[in-house]
Order: C-alpha cells, then sequence, then structure tokens
C-alpha cells in the first residue's frame, strides 16, 4: 500500500476509523435497562431511562463526522479519476458525487429521527454506528472497482441495514420485516454471486476493466456470458426493488420503524445506483443489446404497478413504498440511451432529488409523529393545513414533486429522464412512461388532498422533533422548490461528473 | 423588464399573503391583497400603452438562459395575439379579490395567495415564448387551481379538484413528449425557431394531435368539456370567474401559439375536423346549456359553446375568424367574469343556485337587475356590447368559407338568446317566488362597483373595438401568412 493509496481512500478510512472508535466509546456509555413490556401502554416512563447517557456525544461526534466527509467529497467532485488499492478502489467524479450525497442524506436522516428514536427508546451509540457502517458499506460500493470490493460493500450495507430494521426487537412487525428483508436481500446477494462467477469463469477477472476489455472481444463465449447478464439484473432489480422483485419492499417500508425507513429509502438508493453503473457500465457496456430489453421489461413493469398499487393504499409508508418502486421505474429508464452520457447523468439527477424528496417525505412523517404515535396513514395527516400550514406547504411541495408537477425539481428530474428517451428514439416508452405518471399523481393528490381539503380527525397534530430539524426539513422543502426553478447547478454538476468518468473508463 | 414586473408582481404578493397571512387580522390581508392586485394590473399597463402597432413581431422581450444543459430559456416576449390576455388576467384578477371581500372567511391569506400566485403564473404561459418555460407556468396553474377547489369549494369539491387536475394533467403529459420531440427534432426550446423548423405530415399530425390533447381540453371542446361544468359548480366564485376569464383562454392561445404556426400543414389538413367539434360545441352545448337547472351550470355549457366559436373562427384560416375569435375571447373574459359574479352575488344570499328556487328578484333587487340582464343579453350577443363584435367577425369569415357553415354557426345567436334570456325570465322576471327573495337586499356598492366596471368594459368593446383590433391585427395577418407557407 502506498501513500497514493492512502489519499485516495482516506475519507472511508476515517470513516472506518471514526466509527470504530464511536463503537468503543459506546462501551463507557452507561446503558439503562430498557422496559420491554407486553403492555406498553400502561407504562409511562420519562425519557431519562431510556435514553443511555452519553448517547449524545456518539450522536453528536457522527454529526460532525459526517458533515466533515460530506465536505471531503465535494471538495473532491472536481478530481479527476484514480484507481488505487491494486484495482480494488476507484475514486471518480460520480463517486465522489454520490457519496457526498449518501453522506449528506445519512446526516440528515439522523437529524430528523433523533426525537422520533428517542421516544422509542431506539436513540442508543449501536443504531448510530451501525448507520455509519452501512454509509462506509455504501461507499465501498459506490469506488468499487473489482466485482469483490463492490460485494463486500454491498454486503456491510445490506447486514447493516438488516439489524436496523430488526431493531425493534419487541415489535412483531419490525422482526417480520427484517426476516423478509433478510431472507430476500440474502437471495438477491447469492443471485447476483452466481451472475458474478459467470462472469469470472468467462473473462477471468473479477476486475471492471479487464471484464470490460473481455466482453468487448468478439470471441468470447456470448451464451454464458448472458446468463451471467440475466443474473446480475435480476440481482439488481432486487436491491433496487423494481418489479418483479419488489415484494420486500413495501413491507419493509412499513414494518420497519420511520427512522430505519428513511434510513433505507434514501441513501441506498444512490448506492444501488452506483451499483448499476458499476456493474452494466463500468463493466457490461458491450453487452448493451443484453441488458437494456430487461431492462426496458423492468422498467416498464415497475411504472405500472407500482403506481396502480399505490393507489390501493391507506398507510402512508406503504404508500411511499410502492412510489419508490414507480420511481426506480424511471431511473431505469434514465439508463436507456447508452451512447450518451446525458442519459445517465439524467438517471443520476433523477435518484439525487428523489432521494431529497423522499427525506423530506418520510422527515414529515417522523416530525409529526410523536411518542406513542406514528404518523403514517392517510388520516393521520387530515387537516394539517389547519393546525400547521406551514408543514402542509411543505408536504405539498415535496407530493407535487413526486408527481413532477412543475415548477418542483421532481418535474425536472422527469424532464431529463424523457428527454434523454425521445433523444433515444424510445418515443413510445415515454408516453407509457407519463401515462404511468399520470396514474401515480392520484395518489400525491391525495396526500395533499388530505392535508388541505378534509377537516382534522384529531383534536390537534403535535409537532415533535428538534428545532434543528424542523428547520433542516423547512430547508429541505424549500430545496425541492428551488432546484425546480433553478436546476441548472445540479444538473451541470452531474453532467460533468458523468462525462468526466465516462472518459475515464 | 416590463414583462417579468407583470409576472411576478403577483406572485411576490401572494408569497406576502402566504407568509405574513394569519387568520386573526384579516382587514389588512385584504387591503394587501387589493392593493397587490391592483400594483399589478398597473405594472401590466405599459405593455399596451408603449405596444407598437407597426411591429407584427415580439416585442418587450427578455431572454436570459435558465437551464442551459437542454438550451431552456427564460424568454419572454408579446405580441398582438398575446398582449391583451396579460393586462385581462391582471384586471379579473382585482375583481376577484373584490368579490371575496366579505364572502370567505376560512384560510383567508392562503385564498387571497392562490389567486395572486395564479394570476402570475397565467401571465407567465402569455408571456412565454420558450416552450418549456410555457409548459411550466401552464402546469403550475394547476396546483393553486386545485387548491382553491378543493379548500374553498361546494359540497363535491374532493371529486371536482380531482377531475380537473387529472383531466387536464392527462393532456398536458403527451404534449410534453410532444416538446420534447420538437427539441430533438429543432435542438431547442424556442418557439420562435419551431415555427421555422420543416417537419413531415406524419410528425404534424402526431404532434398537433398531442398540443390537441392539452389545448382541446383546456378551451374545452366537445367532447372532452365534460370537467368544466362539474368543476364550476363546486368551485367558489373567484374560482369560476377565473377559470372561465382566463383559464380557458390558455388553452385557446395555445392553439394559436403552437399548432397553427408548428403544424400548419395538420392544421389545414385537419381543420374541417376541428370546425366540425366546434359547430358541435356551438350547437349541442347550447341545446344542453338551454335545459340546466343550476345557474353555474347554465354558464358553465354557455362558455363551452362560446369558446367553440373562438376554435371555429381559429380554424377558417382567414383574418377575419382568427381575429373574431381573439375578440370573442377578450369579450368572453368579461361577461362570463360578470355572469360569475352576479351568481356569486345571488348565492351569497340565498345560498342555492338553482333556478327553480328564483323569481322575481327585479322586485327587490332592481339595481342589481340591470346589470344581470345586460350581462345576459351581451352573452347572447347583442349588437353595442362586446359579445357581439367577435361572434358577428367569427359568423362572417365563416360564411365566406362556406355557406352552411356560417348558417350553422349562426345558430348559436339563437340558441344563445334562448338559454340566456330564458333564464333571466325565470330567476329575474314574474311575481316574487318565495319569502327568501322577497328578503332580498340589493347589491352594496362594493358589487355595484364590479357591475359597473365590467359593464363598461363590455359596452366600450361593444361600441369601440379598434383599439383592441389595432393590435391585434398586425399580429394576425403575420400568423397567417406563417401558416399559408407549407412546412414540408
Amino acid at each position: 500500500m502506498q501513500v497514493f493509496d492512502l489519499i485516495a481512500i482516506f475519507p472511508e478510512l476515517l470513516l472506518l476509523l471514526g466509527a470504530c472508535f464511536l463503537l468503543i466509546a459506546s462501551v463507557f456509555v452507561r446503558e439503562n435497562p430498557i422496559v420491554v413490556s407486553s403492555n406498553s401502554a400502561s407504562i409511562e416512563e420519562p425519557d431519562i431511562f431510556h435514553t443511555p447517557r452519553g448517547v449524545g456525544f456518539v450522536y453528536f461526534c457522527s454529526l460532525i463526522l459526517l458533515a466533515v466527509l460530506a465536505m471531503a467529497f465535494i471538495g473532491r467532485i472536481g478530481d479527476v479519476s484514480v484507481i488505487a488499492m491494486n484495482g480494488l478502489f476507484q475514486s471518480d467524479p460520480v463517486a465522489n458525487l454520490l457519496k457526498a450525497g449518501c453522506c449528506l442524506a445519512l446526516l440528515i436522516s439522523l437529524i430528523y429521527s433523533k426525537q422520533y428514536l428517542k421516544d422509542r427508546s431506539l436513540f442508543r451509540p449501536d443504531f448510530i454506528v451501525l448507520c455509519l457502517f452501512a454509509l462506509l458499506g455504501q461507499m465501498v460500493l459506490i469506488s468499487g472497482a473489482n466485482l469483490l470490493s463492490l460485494y463486500l460493500g454491498l454486503e456491510l450495507m445490506a447486514l447493516s441495514t438488516y439489524a436496523l430494521v430488526a431493531m425493534r426487537h419487541n415489535s412483531a412487525k419490525s422482526s417480520e420485516a427484517a426476516m423478509k428483508y433478510f431472507i430476500l436481500g440474502a437471495l438477491a446477494s447469492g443471485f447476483l454471486l452466481y451472475g458474478m462467477s459467470m462472469l469470472y469463469g468467462v473473462t477471468g477477472s473479477l476486475d471492471l476493466i479487464e471484464i470490460f476489455r473481455a466482453v468487448a472481444d468478439p470471441r468470447i463465449n456470448h451464451l454464458v456470458l448472458a446468463f451471467g447478464v440475466v443474473f446480475i439484473v435480476a440481482g439488481l432489480a432486487f436491491k433496487m426493488g423494481v418489479v418483479p422483485f419488489h415484494m420486500w419492499v413495501p413491507d419493509v417500508y412499513q414494518g420497519a420503524p420511520t427512522a430505519v425507513t428513511l434510513l433505507i429509502a434514501a441513501a441506498p438508493k444512490l448506492a444501488a445506483f452506483a451499483l448499476l453503473f458499476r456493474l452494466l457500465v463500468n463493466a457490461l457496456l458491450p453487452l448493451v443489446g443484453d441488458w437494456q430489453p430487461m431492462l426496458i421489461l423492468l422498467a416498464v413493469l415497475s411504472l405500472i404497478l407500482g403506481n396502480v398499487t399505490a393507489i390501493a393504499q391507506t398507510n402512508l409508508k406503504r404508500m411511499l413504498a410502492y412510489s419508490a418502486i414507480a420511481q426506480m421505474g424511471f431511473v431505469l429508464l434514465g439508463m436507456l440511451s447508452v451512447f450518451d452520457d446525458h442519459a445517465f447523468s439524467s438517471a443520476m439527477f433523477y435518484a439525487i432529488t428523489y432521494v431529497l424528496t423522499t427525506l423530506g417525505s418520510f422527515g414529515l412523517l417522523m416530525v409529526l409523529s410523536r411518542k406513542g404515535y406514528d404518523c403514517e396513514t392517510l388520516d393521520g395527516l387530515k387537516g394539517l393545513n389547519q393546525q400547521h400550514p406551514w408543514y402542509a406547504f411543505i408536504g405539498l411541495i415535496l407530493m407535487f414533486s413526486l408527481a413532477g408537477v412543475p415548477p418542483t425539481v421532481g418535474f425536472t428530474a422527469k424532464l431529463a429522464v424523457l428527454e434523454a428517451l425521445v433523444d433515444a428514439q424510445y418515443t413510445s416508452l415515454a408516453v407509457i412512461a407519463v401515462l404511468a405518471s399520470l396514474v401515480g399523481a392520484f395518489y400525491y393528490l391525495r396526500v395533499v388532498k388530505v392535508m388541505y381539503f378534509d377537516e382534522p380527525l384529531h383534536a390537534a397534530h403535535a409537532v415533535s422533533g428538534s428545532t434543528l430539524a424542523r428547520g433542516i426539513l423547512s430547508l429541505n422543502g424549500i430545496l425541492v422548490l428551488v432546484l425546480g426553478i433553478f436546476p441548472a447547478g445540479l444538473l451541470t454538476l452531474c453532467l460533468d461528473a458523468m462525462r468526466r468518468t465516462l472518459l475515464g473508463i | 423588464m416590463t414583462l417579468s414586473f407583470a409576472i411576478w408582481t403577483p406572485i411576490f404578493f401572494g408569497l406576502v399573503l402566504l407568509m405574513f397571512g394569519s387568520d386573526k387580522s384579516t382587514v389588512g390581508l385584504r387591503y394587501l391583497a387589493l392593493f397587490g392586485a391592483v400594483v399589478s394590473f398597473i405594472a401590466t399597463l405599459p405593455l399596451v400603452l408603449n405596444f407598437d402597432v407597426a411591429n407584427a413581431g415580439m416585442q418587450f422581450v427578455e431572454k436570459v438562459s435558465w437551464i442551459p444543459r437542454y438550451d431552456i430559456n427564460y424568454y419572454l416576449g408579446v405580441d398582438g395575439i398575446s398582449v391583451w390576455f396579460i393586462v385581462l388576467t391582471a384586471f379579473i384578477n382585482i375583481f376577484i379579490v373584490i368579490a371575496a371581500w366579505e364572502v370567505i372567511h376560512v384560510k383567508v391569506s392562503q385564498y387571497f395567495a392562490a389567486f395572486m400566485i395564479l394570476s402570475g403564473l397565467m401571465i407567465g404561459v402569455f408571456a412565454a415564448l420558450d416552450a418549456l418555460l410555457f409548459y411550466v407556468f401552464f402546469e403550475a396553474t394547476l396546483i393553486p387551481m386545485y387548491v382553491i377547489i378543493g379548500v374553498w369549494g361546494g359540497h363535491n369539491r374532493i371529486y371536482a379538484a380531482f377531475k380537473f387536475f387529472l383531466y387536464t394533467l392527462l393532456g398536458s403529459l403527451l404534449t410534453l413528449v410532444a416538446l420534447l420531440y420538437m427539441y430533438n427534432v429543432s435542438n431547442s426550446f424556442d418557439i420562435l425557431i419551431w415555427q421555422e423548423t420543416r417537419l413531415d405530415i406524419v410528425e404534424q399530425v402526431c404532434l398537433f394531435a398531442a398540443f390537441f390533447m392539452a389545448f382541446a381540453v383546456k378551451v374545452p371542446m366537445w367532447p372532452v368539456h365534460t370537467w368544466l361544468p362539474d368543476v364550476h359548480v363546486e368551485a367558489p366564485t373567484g374560482g369560476s370567474v377565473v377559470l372561465a376569464a382566463i383559464m380557458l383562454k390558455l388553452g385557446a392561445y395555445g392553439f394559436l401559439r403552437f399548432s397553427l404556426p408548428i403544424a400548419p400543414d395538420a392544421s389545414q389538413y385537419l381543420g374541417p375536423f376541428i370546425i366540425f367539434l366546434s359547430l358541435v360545441a356551438v350547437i349541442y352545448v347550447g341545446l344542453v346549456a338551454l335545459v340546466q337547472r343550476d345557474m353555474k351550470k347554465l354558464v358553465a355549457y354557455s362558455s363551452v359553446a362560446h369558446m367553440g366559436f373562438v376554435t371555429l373562427g381559429f380554424f377558417l384560416f382567414s383574418p377575419l375568424g382568427i381575429e373574431g375569435g381573439i375578440v370573442q375571447m377578450i369579450s368572453h373574459g368579461f361577461i362570463s367574469a360578470a355572469m360569475f359574479l352576479s351568481i356569486g352575488v345571488l348565492y351569497e344570499r340565498m345560498h342555492t343556485r338553482q333556478i327553480a328556487d328564483y323569481g322575481g328578484v327585479v322586485h327587490t333587487m332592481p339595481k342589481f337587475a340591470v346589470f344581470a340582464v345586460f350581462m345576459a343579453l351581451a352573452n347572447c350577443g347583442l349588437p353595442a356590447t362586446s359579445g357581439f363584435v367577435g361572434e358577428f367577425m367569427v359568423i362572417l369569415a365563416a360564411v365566406d368559407y362556406d355557406f352552411l357553415i356560417g348558417a350553422l354557426a349562426a345558430t348559436a345567436l339563437i340558441l344563445g338568446a334562448a338559454y340566456s334570456l330564458w333564464m333571466v325570465k325565470r330567476v329575474f322576471f314574474g311575481p316574487i317566488a318565495n319569502p327568501e327573495v322577497a328578503a332580498l337586499k340589493d347589491i352594496n356598492s362594493r358589487e355595484f362597483f364590479m357591475m359597473a366596471v365590467l359593464s363598461l368594459c363590455v359596452l366600450w368593446m361593444g361600441v369601440y373595438p379598434k383599439p383592441f383590433t389595432d393590435i391585434i391585427h398586425p399580429a394576425v395577418i403575420n400568423l397567417l401568412q406563417h401558416v399559408a407557407v407549407s412546412k414540408l
């Protein structure tokens, strides 16, 4: 290992050391006995017994660490592509952009969820450390230049999130969700590994660049490769949660505590995009004729099934899960115009803006939750405008953004993807996509309807969360609007990063 | 900067109202909204006062790069076709604020803010010369309108709000694909460049169909007009006014700005089809209006019939027809606003819109009856009112095109007179129908002011339409010269 390698992986190293340090530090956090009760409603415990002393330190250090890392990655977006650690690790503009996004997403998630976790006695050092390890997995995955490091990163992220989903061990729903997530996730990893092994068998290498060279050779055994691609795409589809590999998404979104749902719904989508990009573009671009029809099918099915099924949901978390399935379909559509960096960057732009909107949506649900009450059904939002017009307004912006109505950023993202589609002569797919989003508009509109047109169900909506969380939530909502009105900067950033990364391949 | 002021002044006031609005001190809010509406109207006046009649091209042009990646610009400009609608939008907005004065008590700040923002967005639609900017404004208008119908609407408001939003979204999403296709062909979102882009007939027909989806729903043309009566019945008075007076014109304006010049051959080719649809709107929907029992529904169907005249005029491809259509649009802006305001006046007092619940209103509200009867006459196209000018021009053009079409179009005058006057007869004349009518109070000075000003506008435009046609004429000639050149 050389100095050069150390510089390339320095942020990851810092995160690893930081996470280990916090893990050790959390041993010294005084743990209070957690009251597990079958009839928890009758027991009113003050907060202090639920929240171990010293966790604030771990939390604070993590926030600082995440902020520093995010700054570091943002600073590195302009750097040239570097391959380090004997070809295991690559640091290119796309990777740095996505990693900055992941850090910020986790930072914001942690800020939103503090009060929520405290109220549910989940605000513990192990929770935070697990989040950090999941982030480390995402970073390794995003920067993977080798099938091994990609898989390693993926599993580190996945195992940490399985544990996070299972964190609320006294809840049957959470345990069920964790079980489903774990089994299906392991199955997906198996698919992915099997596909990778086929790739290795044919090309004789695990290195993405070597694989790219080998598959570009016309003399290669195409049949085995095609099988390998099928398994890889299936594994990817599992991880992204697109139809027909989507079954875990609604259950996990609904069963996990909202804070954990946010952790699954936000940063991992960026990591999933990175995995898609690394495997299909970095390694298998010459096989585009094989994987593109599969992506079309997955995307169209996701758009239709996600949007149609979401209509029937009354649980907001479940509805957002189906919405996520549909939105991931859009990301896949963005990957179709292969010969053009515009397309990949539009998919990336879509993923980033989707994560921003998702952060706000789940953040809003957490701010509206309070001790002993989870705001997660449509009824829970009834009449929000009458009591908290500002939060209702934020909800309105977020929902119209998910529906893709201008002038929100969701519209710009859809515009970018549709433009790439029309550019690639897939006008009919563009028509299907817009018709599917018309169906989607219905259930987003319904959320606005519930917030604005209905009378409040309960006496009052309580707003919890620290001033910081509420401030960030407001910023988040405004950002969705402002980025919709002035999208040029972020679009150019994505395009530029993608262009320079593709030049490096 | 004149156009930017016209767009952003109302939006700025809307945001201020939203931010500082509380439901405690509503009097200040009302005055702030009125001030904002008046200032916004004054901001649009330079557009007409400084308009260069000799110049048929775009004026007051502003162009700033907005999204350089797709070459999308913040590109504004007006010609004779669009300039009056900008002024009309800001003008009608003042009446909406005044009409809501003593009527809206729930979420007052949001009500005014929604209308102010809506008015700014609609001005943006008329001023945009970049197709994507146009689309953003066009779509963004749905959000405030959705909220307006849903929050301050009647019993069935939620159904109406959804129907409004989804119906219009369907059309405009397909238009988005068409816009992207045009971008792909021409590498630009500049509408003026698109007007020069060569397209073969299949492309033109597809594009025309996609544009038609958005604009025909908005106009609304028969048979996609069914959302309009539902929405009008449920919307609050202000919502109905802005919908009938301005929002329907967005669709008709879209035909002039997109369909005709971008797909001229397809427009000529499909012209007879559109004329047929327009005639159905004029005659069949006119008959439907005749049998309505709800006043708002009646006026809504009458709006569809009048907008049928507008599209009929457009697709005759003669200066007289298109100018007549535009004049009809402006005139309908005044008349329909006044009619919906009148219905609002009655509804506030009686809380019913059923014609059968009224009768003999003239005995208790004589001042109001004068204005209402005048507006009903204007609605059926009485000479010396603005309603006559537009319809007459269109009928002349239609006779010139084909006598049969002209004759069929002319039946609208009869039908219009039938449903308008029959409603007037049942509501205003005859003996006093019931004790509620007997207890009615005549209009106060606020309502008197609204009706008087609108009546003056209708009269002015009916007696002396020259200022309007002088500005419209060069732009229409320019448009027609453009349409006459094949793009094949």
